[in-house]
């Protein structure tokens, strides 16, 4: 019963397989198969946020997806977000502006942001209040969180028009 | 954190996963958006032998709105029911429910089908459902049924499915007459957004010209193991023009004759109190709604 599979996933613009059992979540394959420590594992039952990933363009908990489930799917992890050396304006601002302590959530939160501006270039307080409720921060307060999501957003706006 | 092992069948058509059911019954689970049945895995409170997931099958992922009603199938996530423009104008309730089920990454992957299946008291698309008289496509290998929902939602979790049958389609019936308005609200407490509701309550409101109520539906959710349909309140409602005194009236029956769960995460009296003032507060709004207020 549960014979391990091989997958085929196109993770951050590269062809990966791996081979997983099928109880292996898309986090566990991830991190373990895949070397991909970036996705973190807070409670593995999908209420923190902190694995948080693309699959198919749209956000999913990576802890909530079984890997085979992913099969054959674009997937993208925060070590796709930056542009090589160079931090994607949700990462600089969250640098900026305190919005990270311990850094644990922080992958997830990255990625919630990069998606929804990604979706949503447009999207007001409103919108990131609405996206950043599900993910859990122990250490911030989320007030600089906020802030950061608010200048990413201001940020990536302006270099919209330019 | 892993669930036990289990064996992982991804059918291509309905036909073959009613098969595939029909073979392993109560021993197997059916895997939709997995939003809740991944949760109980991860922590073993359920350990099927044979996972059989709906991914591969295509034609249960559509929304179709016809005069009379809003046809979702059962692998369409909530996410594109919400952003959908024809439901917003057909069935303005669901989007609205919609933003209430966890948080936009939930709803990205959860489906409706999904959440009707899993039948959990506090959930807000089971409760949409009751509200508007829906109906609940089963299919297995013996044929195709349809139940209605006041009749599908059983208890805690449970459902009128039977072990070898599977949700294809879920019928929204539309509320509403040509030349009245309808005004529709649904309210909840959670302890934080996005959360499990400790109660919940929808209202809609159909309402004449002069502001004549023609037609009310009023449901809570979260109160009581099913969400239920609170007939006394709506014949309180109908035929008045939701004055203060028809508002209390139809509060007090709403909360009559309640069951209410009572659980560490909030007492049976206080689900009934909530259960009260939610109906209060969607009566209200879904009124002034209807009559042209802002809601």
């Amino acid at each position: 019963m549960g014979e391990p599979v091989r997958i085929a996933l196109r993770v951050n613009g590269e062809e990966r397989t791996a081979t997983v059992e099928p109880r292996e979540s898309l986090a566990d394959c991830l991190r373990e198969h895949l070397g991909l420590t970036g996705t973190h594992l807070g409670c593995e039952h999908g209420v923190c946020g902190a694995c948080t990933v693309v699959v198919a363009g749209r956000t999913a908990r990576a802890c909530l997806l079984l890997a085979v489930e992913a099969d054959g799917s674009e997937v993208m992890t925060v070590e796709g977000v930056a542009d090589g050396e160079t931090l994607h304006p949700v990462q600089q601002a969250l640098m900026e502006e305190h919005g990270l302590q311990c850094g644990f959530c922080t992958p997830g939160f990255v990625v919630t942001l990069y998606a929804l501006f990604r979706e949503r270039p447009d999207a007001d307080e409103a919108d990131i209040r609405a996206h950043l409720g599900g993910n859990l921060c122990r250490c911030t307060g989320y007030q600089n969180i906020l802030a950061a999501a608010l200048a990413a957003a201001r940020r990536l706006r302006g270099m919209a028009r330019a | 954190m892993k669930p036990a092992p289990f064996e992982y069948v991804a059918p291509g058509s309905i036909d073959e996963a009613a098969d595939v059911l029909a073979r392993h019954g109560d021993s197997a689970k059916i895997l939709a958006g997995g939003q809740s049945l991944v949760p109980m895995l991860n922590m073993r409170l359920v350990r099927p032998s044979v996972l059989i997931a709906l991914r591969r099958i295509a034609g249960v992922q559509y929304v179709a709105v016809d005069e009379a009603c809003v046809r979702i199938g059962s692998m369409t996530r909530q996410s594109a029911v919400e952003h959908d423009g024809a439901v917003r104008t057909a069935c303005p309730v669901l989007g609205e429910a919609l933003r209430l089920v966890g948080h936009p990454v939930i709803r990205h992957q959860g489906t409706v089908g999904g959440s009707i299946a899993h039948a959990d008291p506090a959930a807000e698309l089971p409760a949409v459902l009751v509200a508007l008289d829906g109906l609940v496509t089963l299919v297995s290998t013996r044929g195709r049924r349809s139940v209605p929902a006041r009749e599908f939602f059983l208890g805690l979790l449970a459902t009128a499915a039977e072990p070898d049958e599977l949700v294809t389609e879920l019928v929204f019936n539309r509320v509403g007459r040509p030349g009245l308005t309808c005004g529709w609200a649904v309210e909840e407490v959670s302890r934080r957004h996005g959360d499990f509701a400790l109660a919940g309550a929808i209202a809609g409101v159909v309402a004449e010209p002069g502001g004549r109520v023609a037609d009310a539906r009023i449901a809570v959710f979260g109160v009581e193991s099913t969400p239920t349909r609170r007939v006394g309140a709506e014949a309180a409602v109908t035929g008045s023009r939701c004055d203060a005194k028809t508002v209390a009236d139809a509060t007090a029956a709403a909360a009559r004759d309640l069951d209410p769960l009572d659980d560490l995460h909030a007492s049976g009296r206080l689900r009934a109190h909530l259960a009260g003032v939610l109906v209060q507060r969607a009566l209200e709004r879904a009124y002034r709604q209807a009559v042209g207020g802002d809601g």
